[in-house]
């Protein structure tokens, strides 16, 4: 198991390498000059390759790419063009706010995706099943942007109950646990939730009924057993599939949704990718999407750790 | 049951009540365009929202802008210097004369000192304060800005490359940080980003990147008249419109600015002030003046300038914008008495071109560069193909090469006969343009000496009526001369029909209706000192 774990780590060397590679790569193919984004549009060419210059663009991109690995290799991910601060305070402090959001739409959507995956599986009523179907699709098929804005104009223009925007309350900085703060995350917690909710509640209930079909649960049935240890038996079954479904899906709330933080000015990866996007801040771009790789990499990792404990039956090397 | 009921509707109640606002009187919140707070350092980046929120705020230039009156031309004013003038002996040669008593928001002096120390943060790389960043954003705004020197604690001289009337204009746009803080902190400009230090009517609380710049009334500002009168301004940074306008309609902000034309309806409903006036913007095509575009017959030119139904155009963007007569608006003291009347005439423009020898197997060819979204740009897409349905209706073969809008800024940067233009095939490019001094309205877009890259005249056109034209506006130091000429430039370009004007932005804003005492100047920057929140 150790060794399996170690193993894995450095298969993520090369695939680290890569990712940065690819990274560096995408964000200089797309069009449009980092320069030019943060002058003037009739700045004076002369400022233009001096500000070049400075920044190293005039030096051949594999330079570049090597400038940028070898100082990204001792952590300090280079200064933000666009507002001179480090990368790394950029993108930590835009990580933890999306971190807190993230985690926050993983407990509202696996719980729920849980029990309304296994009400599902298990009902032998039809409209119970269908209506949670329903809510599956729905959360897969609305566009999450789309609900954030519909969500604002109810319950924060319309009914004035929550606030549509920002962190916290006018008088705080960052993010903290209080009531205040609660506030202030339930929107875009239900919006982030609402696709995660519907593939873990599509996958949960696919795989209940595909358990409950299986000869061991006749088994454990002529066996005497009740309703709730044949649960217990059907659940633990179930969990390697939801567990790796899971982890992607909590993967790509953490990996942050522009969408989301720019519709509620969630100040996170989302909402900085947003902005560095516009800007053409190359290094921003570069370390956000570096480290968002590397997390879900890593969370990847974790997620095939805990399967193998959950299910002995998958052998790891 | 009911008792449960009740238990939620209270705790319904509760929350509801607590997400009003909880700002005293004095406070005005702002949702800005940009998506991260401008930089603070001195000069702002973000464009002119920038400069209105982040620069005439917390800074002031040696020549500020009078921004107190919504029925004329904002123009330029003293600021930090009481009053200059170019050596008669040598038009090169300009005095400014330091107001005296003004104070940084540190408490330290400002005097001649500053004034060199800033200069050289922009403009000497050997300096230890050069900052590389500010240097990017002001160093074209100053284009003929060559040397400086003190003369004595408050008096300075500035030297141009060129005798340049318009000079005071240029200075308007560089401001003035503190040298102590610099050194207080650390003399580092990341950190001075942090706790910025200018002589602004307005000093720094708290910046937040990315969630918030906090200001509040500096009481010992040198211009008794314009001390806030307001206790504080937050600034968040809302790229998003439709949560600026959910943000205003719920309380949890002022004023936005840039409501989405569609919001407009509801903003009115929801009892917000919509506040609109004009300014100098200019939303048009720049045509090349290349050999081989069609454009060089001024026919095609009157024709495409005759074929667009602005009044369709004004309402696409719900009535905020005005129907262009030329470069700058009517009523604008440079428009001049140009005798071609830009309107809405699709039959002189059929025979225009038919008089120019197009017909319907013979159509002129224009593609245009054009953005999705940017800066000024106001609705790109649904506007473009507005007017490309109208070129098209009167005998134009109109498509577009569309992209990005950092792209496009990117694009302008080479000239109609650059790679990227000549590989995509573009004779027009549309980039909203700014015209709030002489430089930037005609010399930097329309001057011969100013094509790309050291100016933004990308068409490439050379005209030497136009270039004596704005030569005499900016060897004018008489401001009367100085205005006829530009007047003269003005009058001329519209009867060559040298571009293709089609509206100016009507720079909407949003505001509550608590929100008092503020004037829309005709600029883009805006003085937030009269407001009071009721």
């Amino acid at each position: 198991m150790i060794l399996y774990g170690l193993r894995r780590l450095i298969y993520l060397v090369p695939v680290a390498f890569g990712v940065s590679l690819l990274v560096f790569a995408l964000v200089h193919l797309a069009p449009g000059d980092a320069i030019s984004a943060i002058v003037p549009p009739d700045a004076p060419q002369e400022v233009v390759e001096k500000l070049r210059a400075y920044y190293g663009f005039d030096k051949p991109l594999p330079v570049q790419y090597f400038r940028w690995l070898v100082v990204t290799l001792s952590g300090d991910f280079g200064t933000s063009i666009g507002t001179g601060r480090p990368v790394s305070e950029e993108v930590g402090g835009a990580f933890l706010n999306t971190i807190v959001l993230a985690i926050s739409a993983c407990l509202v959507a696996f719980s729920l995706a849980i029990f309304l995956g296994t009400a599902a599986g298990y009902a032998k009523s039809r409209i119970v099943d269908r209506l949670v179907t329903s809510i599956a699709l729905t959360g897969i098929s609305v566009p999450n942007y789309w609900l954030a804005i519909v969500l604002v104009i109810i319950f924060s223009v319309e009914l004035g109950w929550l606030p549509p925007m920002g962190l916290g309350p006018e008088s705080a900085t960052g993010w903290k646990l209080d009531f205040a703060h609660l506030r202030y995350m339930v929107l875009p917690t239900i919006a982030l939730s609402m696709i995660p909710l519907g593939v873990m509640t599509r996958t949960v209930r696919s795989t209940i009924k595909e358990i409950l079909n299986s000869e061991f649960v006749t088994a454990l049935q002529a066996k005497g057993m009740n309703d709730r240890q044949i649960l217990f038996h059907v659940l633990k079954n179930a969990a390697p599939t939801c567990l790796a479904v899971m982890g992607l899906q909590a993967g790509n709330l953490i990996g942050g949704s522009i969408l989301i933080e720019t519709v509620f000015s969630w100040p996170g990866t989302g909402f900085l990718l947003n902005s560095a996007i516009f800007r053409r801040d190359l290094p921003i771009l570069q370390g956000t999407t570096l480290v968002l790789s590397f997390f879900f990499m890593m969370l990847n990792l974790t997620v095939d750790m805990i399967q193998t404990v959950v299910d002995p039956r998958i052998k790891r090397g | 049951m009911l008792k449960h009921v009740r238990v939620a509707l209270a705790g319904l109640g509760i929350l509801a009540a607590s997400a009003g606002s909880a700002f005293s009187q004095g406070t005005l919140r702002i949702g800005m365009t940009a998506a991260d707070i401008p930089l603070t350092t001195g000069q702002p980046d973000q464009g002119f929202e920038g400069y209105r929120f982040a620069g005439y705020t917390i800074y002031d230039g040696l020549v500020n802008w009078d921004l107190s009156k919504a029925d004329t031309l904002a123009d330029i004013k003293p600021g930090l210097a009481t009053e200059w003038k170019a050596d008669p002996a040598d038009l090169k040669k300009w005095t400014f004369k330091l107001r005296q008593g003004v104070k940084f928001h540190d408490g330290t002096d400002f005097t001649a000192d500053a004034v060199i120390w800033n200069l050289d943060k922009l403009l000497n790389d050997k300096s230890p304060q050069f900052d590389a960043k500010q240097t990017a954003q002001a160093r074209g705004r100053i284009p003929t800005l060559i040397g400086y020197k003190k003369i004595d604690d408050y008096t300075v001289e500035l030297e141009t490359r060129i005798a340049n009337a318009l000079f005071p204009y240029d200075m308007s746009y560089i401001f003035y940080s503190s040298p102590t803080n610099w050194e207080k902190q650390g003399k580092d400009w990341v950190k001075v980003a942090l706790n910025p230090v200018g002589t602004g009517p307005f000093k720094v609380d708290r910046m937040v990147p990315r969630e918030r710049l906090d200001l509040s009334r500096f009481d010992g500002y040198w211009d008794k008249a314009r001390v806030p009168k307001l206790d504080k301004v937050i600034l968040y940074p809302m790229p998003e419109a439709a949560t600026r306008t959910a943000a205003l309609l719920s309380g949890q902000i002022d004023w936005i600015e840039v409501p989405a034309p569609d919001a407009l309806p509801r903003l009115k409903q929801g009892g917000m002030v919509i506040v609109s006036n004009k300014y100098p913007h200019n939303w048009a095509y720049q045509p090349s003046m290349a050999e081989g575009s069609p454009f060089l017959d001024i026919r095609v030119r009157k024709a495409a300038n005759l074929a667009i139904d602005r009044a369709g155009v004004k309402k696409l963007v719900g009535d905020m914008a005005i129907e262009s007569k030329g470069h700058v608006y009517p009523g604008h003291p440079w428009f001049g008495t140009p005798s071609f009347d830009i309107k809405y005439d699709p039959e002189a423009a059929k025979a225009l071109l038919k008089e120019a020898g197009y017909s319907a197997t013979n159509k002129p060819k224009i593609k245009i560069a054009i953005s999705t979204s940017g800066s000024g740009q106001m609705l790109p897409l649904p506007m473009n193909e507005y007017v490309q349905e109208n070129l098209n209706a009167v005998g134009f073969d109109c498509s577009f090469e569309v992209m990005e809008w950092n792209a496009l800024v990117t694009f302008g940067f080479q000239s109609v006969k650059g790679e990227a233009s000549t590989k995509a095939g573009t004779n027009a490019i549309n980039i909203s343009r700014a015209f709030v001094d002489p430089y930037s309205a005609f010399m930097r877009l329309m001057h011969s000496e100013f094509l790309p890259p050291k100016g933004a005249n990308w068409g490439l056109l050379k005209d030497a009526k136009l270039d004596a034209l704005i030569d005499k506006a900016h060897n004018s130091f008489d401001k009367a001369e100085q205005t006829k000429a530009l007047a003269d430039a003005h009058t001329y370009a519209v009867d060559q029909a040298l571009w293709i004007w089609i509206v100016h932005d009507l720079n909407p804003r949003a505001m509550s209706p608590k929100v008092k005492g503020f004037v829309q100047a005709q600029s883009w920057f805006q003085d937030l000192t009269t407001i009071t929140m009721q």
